[in-house]
């Protein structure tokens, strides 16, 4: 965990490291690599946990566990359940703590590290991916990766994080992530451009990350900022499967059509933005 | 290629399966990638027991190979060509056909070169080969067998993928997938793939596969199962269920050179809070059209061989004039096998 202290350090943000052990061990177990830090701060603060009492059998003692205070003379036999409540709880408190702004910024640095994996896709050459849940109720469906690129969810590559439950993620962070960060959108062509992820990223995003905080909600200002994605999609870059150097028929006739359905798609934002609509 | 084995290809396996994608799909990966790992083969050559094709295609990282006959590599009409790309063709041919090398023939002082020569020759005979009624066979019986894994895309649900290559000359790119289901092309999920080449399977052979064995080969239509929600971009079902309609009354897709099977049509709709991010959004979804299948195949006829919505007189037709350019090239359609 040392390293992970010393990053937070060199973010520079207010952050007073979690030091629970129980925290400490979950994170640096094998399998548990797509989860960040929750902050004490927040774990202690009741009002981010409204709810969860309902979720999480022993609440309080599973509370206890993760945040070390836990009595010694707990039975053994309640011990072992309560080792598998307090990773359910700590899942669905990391559900939500990853969409505050503080949250997505320590997300935000295991997504420059490409610490959930990268697109499968050959054509999004690599692209980082981010971790996202079909469904934000627990113990219905695993986790899935979102490639930011294709804007498609793949399965993990291995079972150690495809067992994992995508309720402990969320539906909604990769989408909150670039709603708030938008200068992080990946281009649809082209290399992966790690250099504007970090230089332009880091500055732009920590004020932003800031301001979200304040408001409380997403900034609702980020139209305008000088570029525009109405387009993008006429920069991707398909597969056109060949026999002998001719397309396939029917797959040409089917990639036309997506394509008559993305041009109808540009024309029609093209207009909303024409009308500031956008 | 006259020498073939004459069964016809077994037009099998109307239902693959479709499990659901739930947890990982290529389950155990990274365990056999540390495993396997650096037990690259060197100039251990195979056992008198083995052939060096066997031997060579249980090699870790050659699982997507299959065994190319010896009749067809002994047939030179197959080989046209080749004998100018590999060097030490002689020496390569004998050690592929376990052919004991002449004595009074001068030694290649180093056994690896020759090896990395019949490797060359054994690989693109196999992209040959693949491409032949006894080998799609091959390939079609690894496939059900699930060799090459499935499709990491979730909205797939699991549909087997076949290995493929970018180009067909040797040296370029390595091995890639391809997803019948979803047209794309993917690398694959272990490390031990990263050294086979991808003109080993060729450009041509996943699309010659599915056109040989349509009934595996998805329909480029879908229609979301009546009760989930449809939206303006209707098509984009919510829920990863594949259709089960196809299942209880016979799928029929119009198109007799088209896939015959049901297609995963789910697309993937991003949403916050449980809302669906709205296209007006700087973020919001720009690539769902990739994935988007019409409902009806009398839909794709909508839209014209340049890319053009045939009922639509509006005027951002302008623009789009040098795209047309590639799609007027001749398509192959009919695929008559060899
Ligand atoms: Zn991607
Ligand atoms: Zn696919």
């Amino acid at each position: 965990m040392l390293r992970r202290a010393v990053e937070d350090n060199s973010t520079g943000s207010d952050s007073d490291y979690t030091n629970s052990v129980w925290i400490s061990w979950f994170l640096s177990s094998k399998g548990n690599e797509y989860f960040c830090e929750v902050e004490e701060d927040y774990i202690l603060d009741r009002f981010n946990l409204t709810g969860l009492n309902t979720e999480v059998q022993h609440y309080s003692q599973a509370l206890d566990l993760i945040t070390d205070n836990l009595d010694d003379d707990i039975q053994d036999e309640i011990r072992s359940t309560l080792d598998v409540q307090a990773r359910l709880l700590y899942g669905l408190i990391h559900a939500r703590w990853i969409v505050t702004a503080r949250g997505l910024a320590k997300m935000l640095e295991k997504y420059k590290r490409a610490d959930f994996g990268r697109c499968p896709r050959v054509l999004c050459q690599s692209q980082p991916l981010l971790p996202v849940g079909l469904t934000d109720v627990p113990y219905e469906k695993s986790v899935k990766l979102y490639c930011g690129r294709c804007e498609d969810i793949y399965s993990p590559k291995s079972s150690r994080h495809g067992s994992i439950d995508g309720a402990y993620f969320g539906t909604s962070f990769p989408h909150l992530l670039f709603l708030v960060y938008p200068n992080l959108i990946p281009p649809k062509s082209g290399p992966v451009d790690f250099p504007a992820l970090r230089a332009g990223g880091e500055a732009e995003g920590s004020r932003r990350s800031r301001r979200a905080r304040d408001e409380q909600e997403p900034p609702s200002d980020i139209v305008g900022e000088g570029f525009n994605t109405t387009s993008v999609a006429l920069k991707a870059e398909r597969y056109r499967p060949r026999i002998f150097g001719f397309q396939v028929n029917e797959i040409a006739k089917l990639q036309r059509w997506q394509e008559a359905v993305r041009d109808k798609q540009v024309a029609r934002l093209d207009l909303l933005d024409e009308h500031g609509l956008m | 290629m006259r020498r073939l084995q004459q069964q016809e290809p077994e037009v099998a396996q109307g239902e693959i399966e479709e499990e659901e994608v739930v947890s990982g799909v290529a389950e155990g990966d990274e365990v056999m990638e540390d495993a396997d790992d650096g037990r690259e083969y060197s100039s251990s050559t195979p056992t008198s027991t083995l052939t060096w094709i066997s031997w060579f295609c249980a090699l870790p990282g050659h699982e997507y190979f299959c065994e190319v006959s010896e009749d067809f590599i002994e047939d030179d009409f197959n080989l046209t060509g080749l004998n100018a790309m590999v060097p030490f063709w002689k020496e390569a041919m004998e050690m592929v056909l376990d052919v004991e090398p002449d004595e009074d023939a001068p030694k290649i002082p180093d056994v690896s070169i020759v090896e990395a020569s019949a490797e060359l020759l054994y690989g693109l005979v196999h992209q040959r080969y693949i491409l032949t009624r006894a080998g799609l066979q091959a390939m079609i019986d690894k496939y059900d067998g699930g060799s090459f894994g499935s499709c990491p895309r979730v909205y797939c649900n699991g549909c087997n993928i076949v290995p493929c290559g970018r180009s067909d000359l040797p040296g370029l790119d390595t091995v890639k997938l391809y997803c019948p289901n979803c047209n794309d092309i993917y690398t694959p999920p272990s490390s031990r793939f990263q050294g086979v080449d991808g003109a080993f399977f060729g450009t041509t052979f996943p699309h010659l596969f599915f056109q040989s064995y349509r009934e595996i080969a998805p329909a480029p239509f879908y229609r979301p199962p009546s009760g989930s929600s449809s939206s303006m971009s209707g098509r984009s079902s919510g829920s990863p269920q594949h259709s089960q309609e196809g299942r209880h009354t016979a799928f029929v897709n119009p198109n007799p050179h088209g896939g015959q099977k049901p297609a995963a049509g789910g697309v993937y709709q991003p949403k916050i809070y449980g809302f669906k991010v709205s296209e007006r959004a700087k973020c919001g979804p720009r690539m769902q059209w990739m994935r988007l299948r019409p409902w009806s195949p009398e839909e794709l006829d909508e839209v014209d061989s340049r890319g053009r919505w045939i009922d639509d007189d509006e005027e951002y037709e302008d623009e789009q004039e040098e795209e047309g350019e590639d799609k007027q090239m001749g398509e192959f359609d009919n695929v008559g096998i060899l």
